[in-house]
């Protein structure tokens, strides 16, 4: 079972990728978070609460704490600063 | 109410885009036009150009979200809004909004809540390249944030 992940904005540019394959054993918007942040210092600080804005789940932004289902694009978004 | 939403690397012409609306406005009696352009000076190094980079397959539909719940908070005939994406130079528009409504209230106060939605929970993002080669991505500003605020019942 596997999810792909889509970075945007400044979190291409710090955790070094747009996009990738991740195995994934189920879980919600959270448990990935928790996966990420855990992989060291730059993912961490990167992802900080502060600084993800939004996941979006299958083109559907998320608003709360949201299942992810295997096969599922995750789009992780960076504060937006559009307009 | 009437709904046009494009994202888009073109430019476009207010113009243009105005006369287009008015023939969905119905009896509108208003009609507010707001245009973004890009400055070259916003920080000591002057501005080569702003990429923008966007969520392709949601960002429309959020901003088609957004427009939907102005209409429900104002009384709409009709709403246009373009948001550029990709290298933008210079005093080029960025972002289009045009709301026709029955008064002025009404299509003052959309249009304004249709711009601090689009800055604060549309997916663009904004990196600035400047002349001497380096480049940074904007920072969300709290100001934008206190500006959306203010729409909370």
């Amino acid at each position: 079972m596997s999810i792909t992940l889509l970075y945007f904005g400044v979190l291409k540019d710090t955790l070094g990728c747009s996009t990738e394959t991740l195995a994934w054993d189920g879980g919600t918007a959270a448990t990935l978070l928790d996966l990420l942040r855990g992989r060291g210092e730059d993912w961490s600080q990167a992802l900080a609460p502060g600084k993800v804005f939004r996941l979006v789940v299958n083109q559907q932004i998320v608003r709360g704490d949201a299942a992810i289902p295997d096969g599922a694009e995750v789009g992780i978004l960076p504060p937006v600063t559009g307009g | 109410m009437y709904c046009d939403i494009t994202v888009q690397t073109a430019t476009f012409d207010l113009g243009a885009e105005e006369l287009a609306l008015r023939a969905h406005a119905g009896d509108a009696g208003a009609l507010v036009a707001f245009q973004g352009m890009v400055r070259a000076h916003d920080e000591a190094v002057p501005l080569a150009a702003l990429f923008l980079e966007h969520y392709p397959s949601v960002t429309e539909a959020e901003i088609r979200r957004i427009a939907e719940q102005a209409a429900a908070r104002w009384p709409l005939s009709a709403c246009r809004v373009i948001h550029r994406v990709g290298a933008l130079a210079p005093g080029e528009p960025i972002v289009l909004v045009i709301v026709a409504a029955g008064h002025r209230a009404g299509a003052f106060a959309a249009a304004e809540y249709l711009m601090d939605y689009l800055k604060t929970q549309a997916p663009f993002w904004k990196r600035e390249d400047f002349v001497d080669g380096s480049s940074r991505w904007v920072e969300a500003k709290a100001s934008d944030d206190a500006a959306c605020e203010r729409w909370h019942d």
